[in-house]
Order: structure tokens, then C-alpha cells, then sequence
């Protein structure tokens, strides 16, 4: 484990794109940010401009048109920058699977870190899959 | 080799960074304390600053590629001479005649740069930002101008921070006149301003327009700015502590640096982000005209 991974899983500045979710996923991931769970502790910060972001927290079935949006998303971020799935549809199309819009699941087209299943899922759930992240990235 | 290190360590470089850092998490711990939450450790800002550095840097295809790398570095080094100047005459006694003036030249440059720096990025939000900060500059610049103004002629016409300093420590602080009150109220909200903290963070408002001039900026040229903004920290308010309560120095800075940081945060947590309308009004209508109620005071001799 090196000084650099150190330093990068004590300051994740995390970016959240939400693609065409149903906004269950979102406010959860808000609540996270509140007195309750305090992610700023951790020194995670939500930022608003993905030049700043080193996790991109993504929500919502991906369909076409949020497809190609997020793509242009991703390539904007400054690396490293890790992707993770949060909710069962960001993870695998849950029901929206036989829907014509659909393509292909997050995974198929983008390297996706960490799942975070559940509909939705729990603030304490996002906590654990961020400490996840930081074990997967301190481990390399 | 002692030049050298009271540049680079000791009232320099180091220390201003050490000790602005930290007013800066001091800041934040109080915020999430005002919310009811934990906040972050105290070596923060230090790690956050650290991690941007070797992050990638990303320059736009439609940037003005000078003057985008060139602003955060210019702004970051203005910062770390305005910095020298303030602590050598602080801890040293050394300065020069007119300081005071050239404090003013450099207070602005950062400023200056994080407009053009966001103008140059050729962001429509960034751009947006950088007009807002423009307003912004108009209307506190110029309240800092004449709380300086009410300081000198308090101090009966010094215009160099040793002389400022020498005739508070012979005659009291200027705080405790009705004039220097004044001047030290407009000046905190000059302090607010500048650090782009909430009631006056328009610029550079997270939720509307993400970031304002910073929005296209990555790594180390991101790392420069949120250096300058650690400095400024530690700079506005030992200045102010310098203008206006110079009769004790020395240790005595711990004590009130410590206070001007509660104070700011305070009025950080108590207040919502106003409009540029109304702070355009709140400076010119409401700052401008206790300015000059405070000017005549100092004249008279109150």
C-alpha cells in the first residue's frame, strides 16, 4: 500500500450522476450527508463538478440517451477516478431489463468498482460499499 | 541561510500554510458542529490539498491554455509574498514605508485571477461565476479601502503596517475608539467576501452554478487555488488583528486568530447566501455610507 492510495482514500471527493433514476437512490445518497451519518468526517465531500470528483456514484437504469451523456461524464474526470453502482438498477437493470430503451448494463460498457445493491439502498449500505472501494483500492 | 529560512519556514512559507490550513479545518469543524455533525480530522485540508497535486490535470480544447495554467500560479504566489510582508512586519518589525499600500496591490490579485482564470476556462457557468465575482469585487474592495482609510487617520497618517503597529502599542487599540469599530466591522465583512464564504459566496455557489471560475479546474492547478485560499486564511485575519488591535502582539495571536475564525464561522452559519442585487446594496447603501460616518468620526477624533 502506497503513500499515494493513502492519501487518496482519506480525501474521496465524490460526484453523483444520476441517470434517469427514480430518486430514491439520490436522496438516500443525500442522506448520507446528513448529522446522521456525516460522511465529511471520512473527508468525503459531494462536488459539483466532475473535474473535481475521484468517485462517480452512479444511479439509475443506464438507457440510451443517459448512456451516451455518461460517457462524456466519465472521460471529463481527472484520474483515478472509480465508478460505482448504486442501487439494484445501476447494478443490473433490475426490472427495466426487457425495456426497449435499454442497451446493455452499466457493466458491460463502463469498469464499475463497487455494486451497492438494494431499491434503495440503506445510507449505512453506502457507507459500507464506500469502505469496500477503499479496501479494494488500498489493496492494490 | 537565516533569510532562507525566515522565508521558507519560520514567518513564511510553512508556517502561513501549517497555520492557515488549520484556521481553515477550524472552520469546517465549527460548521459541522453547527449542524449537529462530527466533521472532518484536523489534517483535512492538508490531505485534500496533497491528493489534488498528483491527480491528472485536464486543460479544455477551448481554453485559453496560458492564461488558464497561468492563474492559479500567479494568484498562489501574489498569496505567498502578500504573506511574507504581513508576517515579517508582524514577528520582525521589519518594513518599509507605503507597505500598507502595496498590501492593497497584492490583497487583489488573487482575486483578479480567479476571474480571469475562470473567464479563461470558456465555461458558461465559470464565466457566470467570474461576472458575480466581478460585482463582488466592486462593492468590497472598496469598503476595505475606507476601513483603511479610518485606520490611518486614526493612526495619524503612518501608511506603513510597523508604524500602524507602534502607535496602537503607544496609545491603545484602534478597536476601542467608536471609528475603529466601525472600520473593524466593515472589514470583517470584507474578510467574508474575500474568503467567498457564505452570506457572500454567489461566486462561486456550489448548488447553482457548481463552483463558479473553478469548475473546469483539476489537479495541481485546483491544488493552487485551494493553497491560495488556505493562506488566505491565515493572511486577512492577522492583518485585520495587526490594523486593528496591535497594542498586544506576540502570543497574544493564538488567542485572537482563534476568535476571528469563531467569529467568521458564526456569521457563515447564521446567515443565507444572499443575491448579488442585495449585496451590491448592503455594500454601496448600507457599508459606504457607515464608512464615511466613521471617516468623519476619525477625523473629529472619536
Amino acid at each position: 500500500m502506497g503513500l499515494k492510495e493513502k492519501i487518496l482514500t482519506k480525501s474521496l471527493w465524490v460526484y453523483h450522476v444520476s441517470s434517469g433514476s427514480c430518486n430514491n437512490c439520490d436522496i438516500e445518497i443525500l442522506d448520507c450527508l446528513t448529522p446522521r451519518f456525516d460522511i465529511e468526517r471520512f473527508g468525503m465531500q459531494l462536488v459539483g463538478s466532475v473535474r473535481h470528483a475521484d468517485v462517480i456514484l452512479v444511479t439509475g437504469a443506464m438507457n440510451k440517451k443517459s448512456l451516451k451523456r455518461f460517457k462524456r461524464v466519465y472521460e471529463q474526470a481527472p484520474k483515478p477516478c472509480f465508478v460505482v453502482a448504486v442501487g439494484t438498477c445501476s447494478c443490473s437493470q433490475h426490472m427495466f431489463r426487457p425495456s426497449y430503451s435499454m442497451e446493455a448494463a452499466l457493466d458491460e460498457i463502463m469498469p464499475v468498482d463497487v455494486y451497492i445493491p438494494g431499491c434503495p439502498p440503506k445510507p449505512e449500505a453506502i457507507i459500507a460499499g464506500i469502505v469496500k472501494l477503499i479496501e479494494k483500492v488500498t489493496r492494490k | 541561510m537565516k533569510l532562507v529560512f525566515s522565508y521558507f519556514i519560520f514567518p513564511g512559507f510553512l508556517f502561513t500554510l501549517l497555520l492557515g490550513g488549520w484556521g481553515w479545518w477550524l472552520e469546517r469543524k465549527l460548521t459541522a458542529r453547527f449542524q449537529y455533525r462530527i466533521g472532518p480530522p484536523w489534517y483535512q485540508n492538508f490531505i485534500d490539498i496533497m491528493k489534488l497535486f498528483y491527480k491528472e490535470q485536464i486543460i479544455p480544447v477551448e481554453a485559453n491554455k496560458t492564461l488558464f495554467v497561468l492563474s492559479p500560479i500567479i494568484s498562489f504566489s501574489s498569496v505567498v509574498l502578500l504573506s511574507l510582508m504581513i508576517n515579517q512586519s508582524y514577528f520582525y518589525g521589519r518594513g518599509f514605508v507605503g507597505d500598507i499600500v502595496v498590501i492593497l496591490y497584492l490583497i487583489i490579485i488573487p482575486s483578479l485571477f480567479i476571474i480571469l482564470g475562470g473567464i479563461a476556462s470558456s465555461n458558461p457557468l465559470a464565466t457566470t461565476g467570474s461576472a458575480r465575482e466581478i460585482k463582488l469585487m466592486l462593492s468590497y474592495e472598496f469598503i476595505f479601502i475606507v476601513s483603511l482609510i479610518i485606520v490611518i487617520i486614526k493612526s495619524k497618517g503612518v501608511i506603513s503596517l510597523e508604524g500602524i503597529m507602534d502607535y496602537q502599542q503607544k496609545f491603545g487599540s484602534h478597536l476601542w475608539s467608536i471609528s475603529g469599530a466601525i472600520g473593524f466591522v466593515l472589514s470583517i465583512f470584507y474578510i467574508q467576501a474575500k474568503l467567498g464564504i457564505v452570506p457572500f459566496d454567489v461566486s462561486e455557489a456550489e448548488q447553482e452554478i457548481m463552483g463558479g471560475p473553478f469548475i473546469e479546474y483539476s489537479g495541481p492547478l485546483l491544488g493552487f487555488y485551494k493553497l491560495t485560499k488556505a493562506f488566505l486564511y491565515f493572511i486577512l485575519p492577522v492583518l485585520l488583528i495587526l490594523l486593528f488591535t496591535g497594542e498586544s502582539l506576540g502570543w497574544h495571536l493564538i488567542y485572537k486568530y482563534l476568535i476571528m475564525i469563531v467569529i467568521i464561522s458564526v456569521i457563515k452559519n447564521t446567515n443565507p447566501r444572499l443575491r448579488i442585487k442585495d449585496i451590491l446594496k448592503l455594500f454601496w447603501f448600507l457599508f459606504f455610507p457607515l464608512g464615511c460616518v466613521g471617516v468623519v468620526l476619525a477625523i473629529i477624533g472619536y
